[in-house]
């Protein structure tokens, strides 16, 4: 196991008097990218920035390698931050921008130059030393922040939505620069995105958070898989999310049918939710499917069509699948047993948000 | 719309450009140019080189410099305490420095004319509080004192402006690459915010270094700027072509003045001081 690098302790935060972080706990292990993933305003930045030492919380302390650094200004910190929106120094040239925390730091101006030219070779510019901020895209501008925070060789870097404004091509390309430059350089990153998909492909611990709590923590694969409550289901991927009934153990009913499924241990005729993943329900013809209803809608996304089933209650199931069923045709739901996630429904709504933390 | 109708669209401001701007320019270069007999004549603009008219031109430039760096001196923190606070333009604070903007210049200053006098309103206060009083109406410091009051806002308002565009991150950025706050300032900030600096020192340098209305009313006549010799050339001693001369140098040194910030300010990628 690896040691916990960075370590929020009951952190709380509220600015104007609304509460932004609330007694949050949480805890970054050397090597690891952890992604802190919600809508806007879950306090997934502010976290960032508590961690950069550019917010003091109210409450809490923030541990680094062991050391309390909750009052410690952002200059002395060993940590680096790529900002959204590049935040270059637009009157310097590339390569004082790169230069700027080593020049600080006293280094010889031959390890800098090494280092200029080593983190341009490392983000593919080479080159690009003396061309001015503005003469750069989006994209290279991107690199060129990251390169300026890397080398100052710090342990922890936080990415603070650096993809948000590039467009989609660029953006996947960037993910898979990202995970190529954390495992050359072995520094931890600490990465904020609203994007699900950014999440799940860059991250080896994602945390979902809402309304100032973390909703889940794990690896994508339980995030997706395994969510553990609605709104997790719901930010993450696409869900059918419906009411639902445990009969008993591994028996669920939906809308008056019966489905297996894996889950135990909520008891005899609880109410739940259920969650299941559009491209997890299997399109059948009538008679073989659990649940009957009429295709609705479809719309070819290129890599499955996107239907939508509506079922004789009234609920609109939204299918993926790489089969066409048309408009008006009648079809049978069918959906394997560990495919259905069961949840238990909130008590009210404020227990929705808090989920997991407390 | 088509070419033409945006032509058209041009013309008032062509005849602006031209009744108001051009034709004056081109007169005061006729006058200035020629003698009262209407012969080419350079006596109006060598008239500068005589020992009064020097004097006038040399303490227009100190006085004019000396308030332009009081101006930025007030000017630059100010313009940081209302960016780092978040004060938007439309808020109070800004209001009421950009209040006396909305007075009538003429009138401000003959206020101050009252403030400063012998037995003006401050000395009535000072004597009355058994404290010294001031005697400085009529002298270099009334006039920078003058220049200072009114033309401040046009040093705050262009300095806030390029401040209060820079992204907070970028500050945060220099504070995260480990630069304290005095690094962050001069590195940072105030290279960022060179262009307001220049723009605000020629608002307030040009009009500082023409003005004859502040040096009249609060120098008593006595001091004469290039300013007062110009216009008593207009208006006392009915010399046009003498003013006009005057005038063209005037213009020489503005346009240097106005070449030596803009080349210092790309020399010095902006770390104009």
């Amino acid at each position: 196991m690896n040691q916990p690098l960075i370590d929020l302790v009951n952190i709380s935060k509220s600015f104007d008097g609304e509460l932004v972080l609330d007694d949050l706990n949480l805890s970054v292990k050397e090597n690891s990218f952890v992604t802190l993933l919600g809508p806007s305003g879950c306090g997934k930045t502010t976290t960032l920035r508590i961690i950069g030492g550019f917010i003091t919380p109210d409450q809490g302390k923030v541990i680094f390698n062991g050391e309390d650094i909750t009052r410690m200004p952002p200059n002395k910190r060993q940590l680096n931050t790529v900002f959204q929106k590049y935040a270059l120094f637009t009157h310097m040239s590339i390569a004082e921008n790169i230069a700027f925390g080593l020049k600080i730091k006293g280094k010889s101006k031959d390890y800098i130059n090494d280092k200029i030219k080593y983190a341009l070779k490392l983000v593919n510019l080479d080159g690009y030393e003396n061309r001015s901020v503005d003469s750069l895209s989006g994209g290279q501008q991107q690199r060129i922040a990251i390169a300026r925070a890397i080398v100052n060789e710090p342990k922890l870097l936080l990415l603070d939505e650096p993809l948000g404004a590039l467009d989609l091509k660029l953006r996947q390309d960037m993910q898979y620069e990202l995970i190529r430059l954390k495992n050359e350089l072995g520094i931890t990153f600490v990465y904020v995105t609203h994007d699900q998909e950014e999440a799940l492909t860059m991250s080896d611990t994602i945390v979902v958070m809402n309304q100032g709590y973390i909703q889940q923590m794990g690896t994508p694969e339980q995030i997706y898989n395994e969510p553990e409550n609605a709104f997790v289901a719901d930010f993450i991927g696409e869900s059918n999310i419906v009411n639902g009934i445990m009969l008993r153990d591994e028996l669920v009913e939906i809308f008056g049918a019966k489905f297996a499924c894996v889950d135990k241990g909520f008891g005899t005729n609880t109410p739940v939710d259920v969650v299941i993943r559009p491209e997890d329900i299997d399109l059948v013809e009538p008679e073989q499917g659990t649940l009957q209803g009429v295709v609705t809608h479809l719309i070819f996304k290129g890599v499955h069509y996107e239907m939508e089933v509506t079922t004789p209650d009234g609920y609109e199931w939204l299918v993926h699948s790489t089969d066409m069923f048309p408009v008006g045709r009648k079809v049978g739901i069918h959906v394997d047993p560990f495919d259905i996630q069961i949840m238990n429904k909130p008590a009210s709504e404020d227990e929705e948000a808090v989920g997991v933390n407390e | 719309m088509n070419k033409k109708s945006k032509q058209l669209l041009a013309f008032p401001y062509i005849i602006w450009m031209a009744g108001f701007t051009i034709i004056p320019l081109l007169m005061v270069f006729y006058y200035g140019l020629t003698d009262r007999s209407g012969a080419f004549t350079l006596a109006n603009v060598a008239a500068i080189m005589t020992a009064d008219h020097m004097k006038a031109l040399l303490l227009s430039l100190l006085f004019s410099t000396v308030s332009t760096v009081i101006c930025l001196l007030i000017a630059y923190p100010l313009a940081m305490i209302l960016r780092n606070r978040h004060i938007g333009t439309g808020s109070f604070i800004v209001f009421i420095f950009i209040l006396p903007m909305w007075m009538n210049f003429l009138l401000r200053t003959m206020a101050w004319q009252t403030l400063l006098e012998k037995n003006g309103v401050i000395n009535s206060i000072l004597s009355m509080l058994h404290l010294p009083t001031l005697s400085i109406i009529n002298t270099p410091a009334a006039i920078i004192l003058g220049m200072v009051y009114n033309f401040l806002p046009f040093m705050v308002l262009p300095i806030y402006n390029v401040l209060a565009k820079i992204d907070d991150n970028v500050i945060n950025a220099a504070r995260d690459l480990g630069a304290d706050s005095l690094q962050t300032f001069s590195k940072i900030l105030l290279p960022l915010s060179v262009p307001g600096i220049i723009s605000g020192i020629t608002m307030v340098f040009v009009p500082a270094l023409t003005t004859f209305v502040i040096s009249n009313l609060l120098g008593g006549g006595k001091i004469l700027l290039i300013g007062n010799v110009i216009e008593q050339e207009f208006t006392k001693g009915s010399n046009w072509n003498l003013g006009a001369g005057l005038s063209i140098v005037l213009m020489i040194f503005i346009l240097i003045s106005m070449t030596l910030i803009a080349k210092y300010d790309k020399d010095g990628e902006g770390a104009a001081f």
